[in-house]
């Protein structure tokens, strides 16, 4: 007992000391210490995926259902093939289940997996393996734009929690739900790679088909900005893809080093050596 | 496995650290060469706890470490299975490695040092277990596969006695796989061996890894049974207890169970299989080792059959009666067959040996009905094939030798539902080998590629007359081999079928030096035991009507065998098909009751050891024939099983030497020469199983197989 005692002890200290150096607005950070507080710590909750690993028939997505990859796919289905070695064909699959989750408007169905396997000639659960793997494979039906907050660390530390929050309340639905509309679905991902930019969300476009469709990055957002580009979205409109503060990821301020020619040695003349 | 494993594993913690330097292995698959200098293999040398070991090249350090008597812990290597790596058990120190290696996975090199008793190997081993733990609900109280669980064990051996996990455990959803593997999939450690069986051996691609990290899965992803012929060896395989037998679930601890060698009589393979017994009760079959037949699979209605050897049973003898078949005392039933068989004279008096008949009860009928002057005896199935030659009648190859093959020519047969076992070798040989396979007969579905010839005779008439571009293949092949089913043998135009293949077989060079490539696929254990004995008709005989019939283990014999006025005396274990026909019924005992001999379809003979005793006044069917001899004054000459066994040796003098193949004469086709050529119909050839759960009385009744049935999982 003393020693469940002496750990909450300090499970309430660690978190006193991290609330006050916090600087997260205090609207964002009111639900995590409602649920913070509730929960020691040595008891706290674990987090379990959203998605199930099983699949469940439902009426537009089960075996018994046909799926045909459109006429004006196959020429992009057959050039993906046509990339590999007949006799590693199977490599094709993720780059096939990618163009069949584009025309299945972000949701791969388990029909589409099966015509995958087909064409491919394995097994089908070879493929349900692959696509249950990679969460960028959507075994749940999305939005017209599956939006992505980045979670990891450096844009969780810019605030990509306050995005996520601010974009979940603009809804009013929670992280993995649609909107009513079928236009949004909030999703979180990990690093995407551009931390320079933190913080920042993906935007898949599946609007316009495969052929149109689009997965861009919005960077440097703060709440307003994510709401304002999804909004613009919605609108019809077009936003700025990329940072949305600056042109790539130079300093925000202008350049403050190596503002004059660099001081020698030079390299030598290369024309002379 | 677990008893080996768990007792070397506890000598190792006790940690003498001289290991004994052990010789490799020579390796002697497939018995008997003729060369004696085994193929020259390249060796290195490594170092194992400090004593050097002499290993093959392109060995893993596992081996290595195997070889040298050190045993090493895992989960996912299995020696039958390819190399996944996963688990991460079996980690040992490797000098110079700048971290633990996973020994199944890693080649040994040439003076590498290997350490395994280290306090990094300790720490490493520990550490692993604390995370394989981690998930794993403690619920070995009500675990089926307690006691006999590698996790159990090794986490014992290996483990630390304290884990700090507080968090909450993860739970997984339980699949349903069908009435033979129960799941609890939260148990799951995904070594993933089940996996690497269905896809490598079975060859039913449905079992799977689905999602990632804490959130990985088992299972087959959409809601699907998994439909293989062996999938009860997923059971043996799983090292927890995610997978175990549906049929046995709660009904005993593997520590009260009495295990018995003995042979499987479920197909004509002969199986090595462990009956598990507990008092008077079959509790469950598993396979026995045994690398030139089964190795170490079984099929499905091998281990769950058992069931049906508790239901149907005859347990006293019975006479027809007014009102149906009433129990009567032995002496009745005897008195009431001397006079029925007292009315018969010589031929009238007929034998059928049925699907289970053993060697020993066959002989001692035949002896009986030799001496009632009688030589109207037959096996039921093959009503035309004769004896006279054994390499006509046999699987000629060998079980290991179907892996040498090249081109392989199936007639007439399904080995996926007449002998699974025997398909996952052939499987093997096309996949690995890349032998060809190919099929006259109705089209199959093998778990391999199988080129479809055609359907019947007319094909391999074409293929006899060298038309076919199929005989150019086997012609071409080193190893050409044909596989002839049970049910071309049972048809009318048997023999003549049988003549055109002998012709091919001579014209393709299945048949040659040092190899013969003719293999007969018998569909039941009782078959080749009753032709090696010659339980065939005289010539006399065949003209003969019977009026006594005496149905040995017989329950899948021809009407037309058996006539409507027919006295008939049952002698078997199960109330079936003879039975019903039957006008006395003696209550005989079944294959884990008794100790009898059966060959199996390449001419092994191999001996069951009676498990439990005989349920009510059965008992073992040539003691029946020996009693019954007495009273129809024909006494036999023994009266001892050691007796019957000096008598067998004397009629066939290789059932002395039992697991042993007795090679066979091929005597050039020349077997169906003098035959007439008869005239072949035009009717498809099919297997001579329809049903795989329900080939005989035993499996007939057995409850499982039933479910197995119904749920068509073939």
């Amino acid at each position: 007992m003393a020693i469940r005692r002496s750990m909450f002890h300090c499970a309430q200290l660690i978190r006193k000391s991290a609330l006050a150096s916090s600087s997260v607005p205090q609207t964002a950070s009111t639900a995590l210490k409602v649920q913070s507080a509730a929960v020691p710590i040595f008891q706290q909750r674990r987090w379990y995926a959203d998605i199930l690993n099983q699949h469940r028939d439902t009426p537009t997505n089960n075996s018994a259902l046909a799926f045909e990859f459109t006429e004006k796919n196959m020429p992009k289905v057959n050039e993906i093939i046509s990339h590999y070695p007949s006799n590693y064909k199977q490599s094709a699959v993720i780059p096939l289940l990618d163009l069949a989750q584009q025309q299945g408007n972000g949701h791969l169905t388990v029909q589409a997996m099966n015509k995958v396997a087909e064409m491919l000639e394995i097994a089908p659960m070879r493929v349900y393996e692959v696509a249950t793997f990679y969460t960028m494979f959507n075994r749940t039906p999305v939005g017209k734009y599956h939006v992505m907050v980045c979670g990891t660390t450096p844009c969780m530390i810019r605030g990509s929690r306050e995005i996520e929050a601010a974009l979940a309340a603009h809804w009013g639905i929670k992280k993995g739900q649609t909107t009513p509309d079928g236009m949004f679905t909030l999703g979180e991902m990990e690093c995407m790679g551009c931390c320079v930019n933190a913080p920042q969300i993906t935007i898949a476009d599946y609007t316009k088909g495969a052929d149109g469709y689009t997965y861009n990055y919005y960077e440097d957002l703060t709440p307003e900005s994510a709401i304002k580009i999804v909004d613009q979205l919605k609108k019809g409109e077009t936003p700025k893809v990329g940072s949305q503060i600056r042109e790539t990821c130079e300093p925000v301020g202008g350049l403050t080093t190596l503002l004059e020619p660099p001081p020698g040695p030079y390299c030598r003349d290369l024309s002379q050596a | 496995m677990f008893g080996r494993f768990s007792s070397a594993a506890r000598t190792l913690t006790r940690a003498s650290t001289s290991r004994v330097f052990v010789p490799p292995p020579q390796v002697v698959v497939g018995a008997k060469f003729f060369s004696s200098t085994p193929p020259p293999v390249d060796t290195i040398t490594v170092t194992v706890d400090g004593s050097p070991v002499e290993i093959p090249k392109g060995s893993t350090v596992l081996h290595a470490c195997e070889t040298a008597g050190v045993e090493i812990p895992r989960f996912c290597y299995h020696q039958r299975l390819s190399i996944a790596g996963n688990c991460r058990m079996c980690l040992v120190e490797v000098e110079k490695a700048p971290k633990p290696v996973a020994s199944c996975a890693m080649p040994a090199m040439p003076n590498m040092n290997i350490k395994t008793t280290t306090p990094l190997v300790k720490k490493a081993r520990e550490g692993v277990m604390e995370f394989l733990l981690a998930n794993h609900p403690l619920d070995c109280p009500i675990c089926d596969q307690g006691g006999e669980c590698d996790l159990q064990d090794q986490a014992m051996v290996f483990g630390s006695d304290r884990g700090r996990f507080v968090e909450t455990k993860r739970g997984v959803e339980d699949k349903e796989l069908g009435p033979l593997v129960k799941t609890v999939m939260t148990r799951c450690i995904h070594c993933t061996r089940c996996v690497r069986f269905a896809k490598e051996v079975a060859g039913v691609e449905d079992l799977g890894t689905t999602g990632r990290g804490r959130d990985t899965e088992i299972g087959t992803y959409v809601s699907k049974l998994f439909r293989s012929e062996m999938s009860g060896n997923v059971i043996d395989l799983c090292p927890v207890g995610a997978l175990t037998s549906k049929p046995y679930a709660f009904t005993a601890r593997s520590w009260e169970l009495k295990k018995t060698e003995s042979v499987d009589v479920s197909d004509a393979l002969g199986s090595n299989i462990l009956v598990d017994t507990k008092g008077t009760e079959v509790m469950r079959i598993t396979p026995r080792l045994n690398e030139e037949i089964n190795e170490e699979w079984i099929s499905d209605k091998a281990r769950f059959q058992y069931d049906g050897l508790k239901r149907q049973r005859i347990d006293v003898p019975m006479a027809k009666a007014a009102g149906g078949l009433a129990a009567v005392s032995w002496e009745e039933a005897f008195e009431k067959i001397a006079e029925a068989v007292s009315k018969a004279s010589k031929d009238e008096i007929k034998g059928i040996a049925g699907k289970l008949a053993d060697a020993e009860s066959i002989v001692a009928m035949k002896d009986l009905l030799n001496r009632l002057g009688s030589g109207n005896h037959m096996c039921e199935g093959f009503p035309t094939l004769g004896a006279d030659i054994r390499s006509s009648y046999l699987m000629n190859s060998s079980i290991v030798g179907v892996e040498d093959a090249d081109a392989i020519l199936l007639v007439g047969t399904n080995p996926r539902v007449e002998a699974p076992v025997l398909n996952a070798r052939l499987r093997r040989a096309c996949l690995s080998t890349g032998a060809t396979v190919a099929n006259v007969g109705s089209p199959l579905n093998l778990t391999f590629p199988v080129e479809e010839l055609g359907m019947g005779a007319a094909t391999l008439k074409e293929l006899d007359a060298q038309s076919h571009p199929f005989f150019k293949t086997m012609k071409e092949a080193a190893n050409p081999m044909i596989v002839v089913g049970a049910g071309l043998v049972g048809r009318e135009d048997g023999l003549a079928l049988l003549q055109t293949l002998h012709s091919l077989a001579e014209k393709t060079g299945v048949v040659g030096e040092g190899w013969n490539g003719f293999n007969m696929l018998h569909d039941s254990a009782g078959r080749v035991a009753g032709l090696d004995l010659g339980f065939l008709p005289s010539e006399s005989a065949k003209k003969a009507a019977a009026k006594v019939v005496f149905l040995l283990n017989s329950d899948d014999f021809d009407e037309a065998d058996v006539p409507a006025d027919a006295f008939v005396v049952y002698v078997g274990s199960h109330g079936d098909k003879g039975a019903t026909r039957a006008d006395v019924i003696l209550p005989g005992a079944a294959y884990t009751e008794k100790s009898s001999t059966y060959v199996n379809t390449e001419g092994r003979p191999q001996r069951t050891k009676a498990a439990v005793a005989p349920i009510g006044q059965a008992r073992d069917d040539w003691t029946i024939v020996r009693a019954l001899s007495e009273v129809l004054g024909a006494s036999l000459p023994y009266d001892d099983l050691n007796a019957v066994r000096a008598r067998l040796a004397e009629v066939a003098p290789h059932m002395e030497r039992t697991t042993e193949v007795e090679p066979s004469t091929w005597l050039n086709g020349s077997t169906y020469a003098h035959i007439p050529a008869g005239t072949t119909s035009d009717a498809p050839f099919t297997s001579s199983v329809a049903n795989f759960y329900m080939t005989d009385a035993v499996s007939r009744a057995s409850v499982t197989m039933a479910k197995c049935t119904s749920t068509k999982l073939t």
